[in-house]
């Protein structure tokens, strides 16, 4: 257990405790998650920020257990203080209805053939045996509290009768139909246009509070995380390397990752000769170099003190750096990100 | 002002009753950028195929180098001139090269059709362009599924270039790749616009990756050019409502999307 866990205590709804997962690859099992460990309380929002293969859909997978075949977990995972790995029958049954999940592409998701309204109902009317006319007007309620006010019609109507945001509002509200207490939601918006986005992104923060929903929201965008999470959890390799207060997150990054990852973004507001790339691309768990810093080799603060040992996740200023010079550097890295 | 490499006039295209570009118009300066920018349904992509000759115009002229293209090639000839005078790099390095070419045979086939030079020419271009968009000699003899999405990337940016265009469109080019791998590209461009004198014609809905890219930049909103300036302009100070929309839904260090109060009607 981490400090932070220690810190949250007995309030957590979700929380991960050294959870390592390993995947067969080509004959032999590789980690795709390293030793993740966080908390969610009720009602907080957390930012789950990463490249390819940093493994931040693999955290939520691994919540969900949705995991592919063949899959090997250590460490344990509890929700509301349960072990989920250990849940079957019943209790499993529950357990997904009360962690909802919602995915970047509705269109992938909702079936194609059937009325909104049949997707919609299908878990309420099979699962709970809630009667046909009781769950048409829940899913109505529920899509006018993201926004949709002529609901009626809508559950009439085909997914291909609808635009991608109106799709991805509809994924929402069902998510909320057996009233979750948490919702992981997978690049949500990423698969959306910019104004569509940022009403999404509205909606989601409104419901949270109305809700008192947990959610753990997974980005590979910053700046989308630091807007509606609490706090940001910045995954490279298969392992947490900071989880930072989101309104810090830009201003007193505590790793070089999340102070190079923002000072690549073009910035809208300023033209640069050339943008600060970072060089070499995202590894993935099991490519990254064992025994040392697994971004030292596209770090421009690595000495040879970051490539003798893996560095474990230390405490700085109310998050977390994995980072042997996360303290030595603070302050600089906020150079990097305005240079 | 510069010779412009490519001039769209009063461009508009029809897909039965539904007008997806309607009077479009605008021009790129030899060596300049201009970015189209906007949403999914703006027309902007049906622009760029009609420029490359993916789509028939329903009305209206589209000249690149001085040389009309609003029909569609009538020669092989025809065609490869076309080629020479406009690029495209599209958003899915996935898709976009041909799985059982290696990336030195991907960029030989272009330069032998476009300029029929010897093959030690040929080869002597193949390291020279490999070299400019920064693949190592193990990577140019790879095939396409062996190599990242940043570096299928560039190998289409190779690709294009080895054709020699005076306009490159770029269509989403830098949309699929991660935020690390986008910055290196989007730093390859800025070189090779540099270093040549290619001009840009940047599609992205991303308004960031536009002001780091180009100079000017029209904003379309179903099918209709709604404004127009130079980019820091348009971005800076946006006049009309879908722009001004559009930047403030852009998410930024220290913002937050609008609330609900604010959302009648969407």
């Amino acid at each position: 257990m981490n400090a932070e866990m220690q810190a949250a205590g007995g309030g957590a709804l979700l929380e991960l405790d050294g959870v390592t997962v390993r995947l067969p690859v080509e004959g032999s099992m590789r980690a795709v998650l390293q030793e993740v460990s966080f908390v969610i309380r009720p009602g907080e929002a957390i930012g789950l920020v990463g490249e390819s293969g940093s493994g931040k859909s693999m955290t939520a997978r691994a919540i969900d257990r949705l995991l592919p075949p063949g899959a090997a977990v250590n460490g344990r995972i509890r929700f509301g203080g349960r072990d989920v790995m250990t849940l079957a029958g019943a209790d499993l049954k529950r357990f997904r209805s009360e962690v909802a999940m919602i995915f970047q592409d509705p269109r992938a998701h909702i079936n194609p053939v059937r009325r909104i309204g049949d997707y919609m109902t299908e878990a309420l009317r099979t699962n709970a045996g809630v009667p046909v006319n009781e769950a048409s007007s829940r899913a109505v309620a529920l899509l006018k509290s993201v926004g949709i006010e002529d609901g009626e019609r809508r559950l009439r109507q085909y997914p291909h009768e609808l635009s991608g945001g109106l799709l991805q509002r509809v994924m929402i509200a069902t998510a909320l139909l057996t009233k979750p207490r948490l919702l992981l939601a997978d690049e949500p918006t990423t698969a959306l246009d910019v104004t569509t986005q940022a009403e999404v992104l509205a909606i989601l923060d409104d419901l949270r509070t109305d809700l008192h929903l947990a959610m753990l929201f997974i980005t590979h965008n910053l700046e989308v995380a630091a807007a509606i999470c609490d706090r940001t959890v910045v995954m490279y390799a298969g392992q947490i390397v900071e989880v930072r207060s989101s309104s810090r997150l830009h201003t007193d990054p505590l790793h070089p990752y999340t102070a190079a990852l923002a000072a690549a973004r073009p910035n809208i507001e300023a033209t640069t000769p050339r943008l600060l790339a970072i060089p070499g691309r995202p590894l993935s768990a099991f490519e990254a170099p064992a025994g040392e810093c697994a971004f030292a080799p596209r770090c421009p603060h690595a000495l040879d003190v970051c490539r003798q040992a893996r560095p474990a996740l230390i405490a700085l200023d109310g998050g977390l750096s994995r980072c042997v010079r996360a303290e030595e550097l603070r302050g600089r890295l906020e150079v990097a990100l305005h240079g | 002002m510069a010779e412009s490499v490519l001039e769209v006039n009063a461009l508009r295209k029809e897909f039965g009753p539904l007008t997806a570009v309607d009077d479009v118009s605008f021009s790129l300066p030899e060596g300049g950028s201009l970015a189209i920018v906007g949403e999914s349904g703006s027309g902007k992509t049906t622009v760029a195929k009609m420029i490359v000759g993916l789509e028939r115009p329903t009305a209206g002229t589209i000249r690149a180098c001085g040389q009309d293209r609003s029909t569609p090639a009538r020669s092989l000839r025809d065609r490869r001139r076309r080629g020479r005078e406009v690029q495209i790099v599209f958003q899915d390095p996935y898709t976009s090269l041909d799985p059982r070419q290696t990336v030195e045979a991907t960029i030989d086939e272009v330069l032998r059709l476009h300029h029929g030079w010897p093959a030690e020419r040929r080869h002597q271009r193949v390291r020279e362009l490999t070299e400019l968009v920064g693949l190592d000699a193990r990577q140019v003899r790879a095939l396409p599924r062996s190599l990242s999405g940043g570096q299928r990337q560039r190998v289409a940016i190779a690709r294009a270039l080895a054709a020699e265009p005076r306009v490159l469109i770029l269509d989403e080019s830098v949309a699929a790749l991660d935020v690390s791998i986008q910055a290196q590209v989007l730093n390859l461009l800025a070189d090779i616009h540099d270093q040549t004198q290619v001009s840009y014609l940047c599609i992205s809905h991303d308004l960031a990756v536009v002001r780091q890219l180009t100079q000017e930049t029209v904003v379309m909103w179903r099918g209709k050019i709604v404004e127009r300036g130079p980019t820091a302009q348009v971005l800076d100070d946006p006049r009309d409502d879908y722009t001004r929309r559009l930047r403030a839904s852009v998410p930024h260090p220290g913002w937050k999307p609008p609330h609900r109060a604010q959302l009648a009607g969407a």
